[in-house]
C-alpha cells in the first residue's frame, strides 16, 4: 500500500528536475505508448468477453433453471385425454408451482424463427407443449417422468438440464478465459515495460554516472525514469481504452442479448474498462522501479 | 575534515597507491602532484568515495568510507565539490543548468546567485549553452562553478588546468584561491610544475607528492 502513495505522489509532485536530467528518449518513449496502447485495446475486449460471458451464464443459469416442458405426441384421438393426464400428474406433484398449455399463438411464436410468420399449425405434427413453472427447490425430474411413462405415454419431460449444463459451462469457462487474458496482458505489459526501462537505463549509464557524481540519491535517478514510463504508459493506456470502448460500443448490437451481439457492459460494467490506464500505471510503476532499482545496485 | 590512515589502493594484483596517511583540516589548500599516471586521479576517487581504499581507513567528515552505503555517499558528494579531469556535463542540458546540476538532484531550484556564479567563473554570456560548444577554458570554469554551487566544505580539482593555455589556467587557479580564503578546503591534483609555483605568492600551500606508490609532503625544491 505503501508503494502505491508512493507512486501517487512522485506522480503529482512536480518534478521539473528529473524529467530534464534525462534527456529523452523517444524510441522507447513512442514504443512504451504504442504498446500501451495495444495492450489496453486487447484488455478491453478481454474484460468485455468476460463480463458478457459471466452476465450470459447467470441469464441462462437463471431463466433455465425456473422452467421446464412436457411435450406430448400422442394420436389425435389420446391426444385431449394425455394432456389432462399430464396436466393431472402435474398438479399432484410437489415443487411444481403452475402448468398450462401453450397457446396456439404462443407455438406459433416458437416456430417462427424457423418456418417465417403465418405457419399453418393444423397441417403440422406439432406436439402439444405444456410449460411448468417451478417453484422453490423444483420438482424431482426423474420421479415424475416415471409418473408420466405409466399415465401418459405420449409426454416427454423436458427440464432442459441437457442444454443449461454446457451452456453454462461454457459461459463460466469464457468468463475464466477472459479473466486469464486480462492477467496475461498484464503480465506482458509489465515485461515489455521491463525491456523499455531497462534499454533506457542501458542508454542512459553516462548520465546515472555524472548524476551520481553530483550527489544524486537512487531515488532521485529511479524516479526520473520512473514517472517518465508510468506517464508514457498510462497515456498509452488511456488512448488504447478510448480505442476499444468505441469498438465495442460500435459492435452492431441485436434485438436481444444473444452471445455475439450481447458483447459489450452494461450499466456499471464500463467503469470496469475505465481502470485499465490507471492498471496499467500501477504496472509500468513497479516495473520500472524494479528494473531501476536493479539497474542501479549494479552500477557500482 | 578527511583523514586516511595507512590507505592503499590496487585496481588489480599490484598495489597503485600503498601506506598513505593524511590529514586534511579545514582552509588548508593542497596541492597533489606527481608523473602521469602516479595515481593522482585514483588518489583523489578515494576522497569522494568513487574509489574505497583497499586496505587502510579512510574518513569523510568522520564517516567511514568504507562502510559507507550509496545514500551515505550521495550525502558525502554534497558536501564535497568535485572537478572532474573530464569535467562531466550532461550535454543535453545548458551550461546553466548543469552547474545548478547538484541542486536539481535534491529537488531544489537555482536562484538568482546561479548568474552570480556564473558571472564569478566569466560565463554570464554562455549561460544557455551547450557543453560541447565551449572551449576548454570556460568548461573548466563551468565545472568549477558546479563544484561550489552547494557551497561545499572540501573542493577537488582533478587537472583543473589540463588543456587550457596558460593565461586561462591563471585565472582557474586564482579561483581555487579565492574560494581558499572563503575558507574551503582545496586539493588540486596536477602535473604542472609551473601552475605550484605560481600559486606560491597567492597562499599558502603544502604539495604532495605521489611517488614509487607512496605520498610524500614535497620539500622546498619546488
Ligand atoms: N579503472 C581502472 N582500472 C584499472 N586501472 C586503472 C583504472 N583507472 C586508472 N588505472 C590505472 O591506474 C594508474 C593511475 O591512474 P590515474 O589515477 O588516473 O593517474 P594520474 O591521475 O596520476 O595520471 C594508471 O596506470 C592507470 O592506467
Ligand atoms: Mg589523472
Amino acid at each position: 500500500m505503501s508503494g502505491l502513495l508512493d507512486m501517487a505522489q512522485s506522480l503529482i509532485r512536480p518534478q521539473g528536475a528529473s524529467d530534464t536530467v534525462v534527456p529523452p528518449t523517444g524510441f522507447t518513449a513512442r514504443l512504451t505508448v504504442f504498446v500501451s496502447a495495444a495492450m489496453a485495446f486487447l484488455a478491453v475486449f478481454a474484460l468485455a468477453l468476460t463480463v458478457s460471458a459471466n452476465r450470459l451464464a447467470d441469464r441462462w443459469a437463471s431463466e433455465l433453471a425456473e422452467s421446464a416442458t412436457v411435450r406430448i405426441s400422442a394420436p389425435p384421438a389420446e391426444v385431449e385425454i394425455q394432456v389432462a393426464a399430464v396436466l393431472r400428474v402435474l398438479d399432484q406433484t410437489a415443487g411444481v408451482a403452475s402448468a398450462r398449455i401453450l397457446t396456439t399463438e404462443e407455438q406459433r411464436a416458437l416456430l417462427a424463427p424457423w418456418f417465417g410468420p403465418d405457419v399453418p399449425l393444423d397441417t403440422l405434427p406439432v406436439p402439444t407443449l405444456v410449460e411448468v413453472i417451478q417453484d422453490g427447490d423444483g420438482f424431482d425430474a426423474e420421479g415424475l417422468r416415471l409418473r408420466l411413462s405409466t399415465e401418459a405415454p405420449g409426454a416427454v419431460l423436458d427440464d432442459h438440464t441437457r442444454w443449461r449444463a454446457p451452456l453454462v459451462q461454457a459461459a463460466s469457462r469464457l468468463n475464466f478465459l477472459g479473466w486469464l487474458a486480462v492477467i496475461l496482458i498484464g503480465a506482458t505489459t509489465g515485461a515489455m515495460i521491463t525491456l523499455a526501462a531497462n534499454a533506457a537505463l542501458a542508454a542512459n549509464a553516462q548520465v546515472i554516472t555524472v548524476l551520481r557524481l553530483v550527489g544524486a540519491h537512487d531515488r532521485f535517478i529511479a524516479q526520473a525514469f520512473v514517472r517518465r514510463f508510468t506517464l508514457r504508459t498510462i497515456l498509452g493506456a488511456g488512448i488504447g481504452t478510448l480505442i476499444g470502448l468505441v469498438a465495442v460500443i460500435a459492435l452492431p448490437n441485436g434485438p436481444d442479448d444473444g452471445f455475439l451481439t450481447g458483447l459489450g457492459f452494461s450499466g456499471a460494467g464500463w467503469l470496469l474498462p475505465l481502470t485499465l490506464p490507471i492498471l496499467g500505471g500501477i504496472v509500468a510503476f513497479f516495473a520500472t522501479r524494479a528494473a531501476a532499482d536493479r539497474t542501479l545496485k549494479g552500477l557500482r | 575534515m578527511i583523514t586516511l590512515q595507512n590507505a592503499s589502493y590496487a585496481y588489480g594484483a599490484d598495489a597503485l597507491l600503498e601506506g598513505m596517511s593524511l590529514e586534511l583540516s579545514q582552509g588548508s589548500f593542497h596541492f597533489l602532484t606527481g608523473p602521469s599516471g602516479a595515481g593522482k586521479s585514483t588518489f583523489l576517487k578515494l576522497l569522494y568515495a568513487e574509489l574505497r581504499a583497499t586496505s587502510g581507513a579512510v574518513h569523510l567528515f568522520g564517516q567511514d568510507a568504507r562502510t559507507m552505503d550509496r545514500d551515505e555517499v550521495a550525502g558525502v558528494r554534497q558536501r564535497i565539490g568535485v572537478v572532474h579531469q573530464d569535467c562531466q556535463f550532461l550535454d543535453h542540458l545548458t551550461i546553466a543548468e548543469n552547474v545548478a546540476l547538484p541542486l536539481m538532484v535534491q529537488g531544489k531550484r537555482a536562484g538568482a546567485d546561479l548568474l552570480d556564479l556564473l558571472a564569478w567563473v566569466g560565463l554570464n554570456d554562455r549561460v544557455n549553452a551547450k557543453p560541447p560548444e565551449l572551449s576548454g577554458g570556460e568548461r573548466q570554469r563551468a565545472a568549477l562553478a558546479r563544484a561550489v554551487i552547494l557551497s561545499p566544505d572540501v573542493i577537488l580539482a582533478d587537472e583543473p588546468t589540463g588543456n587550457i593555455d596558460w593565461e586561462m589556467s591563471q585565472k582557474v587557479l586564482q579561483l581555487l584561491v579565492e574560494l581558499n580564503r572563503m575558507g574551503k578546503t582545496v586539493m588540486v591534483a596536477t602535473h604542472d610544475i609551473a601552475l605550484i609555483r605560481a600559486a606560491k605568492p597567492q597562499v599558502a600551500s603544502r604539495v604532495l607528492r605521489i611517488q614509487n606508490r607512496h605520498l610524500h609532503l614535497a620539500g622546498a625544491d619546488l
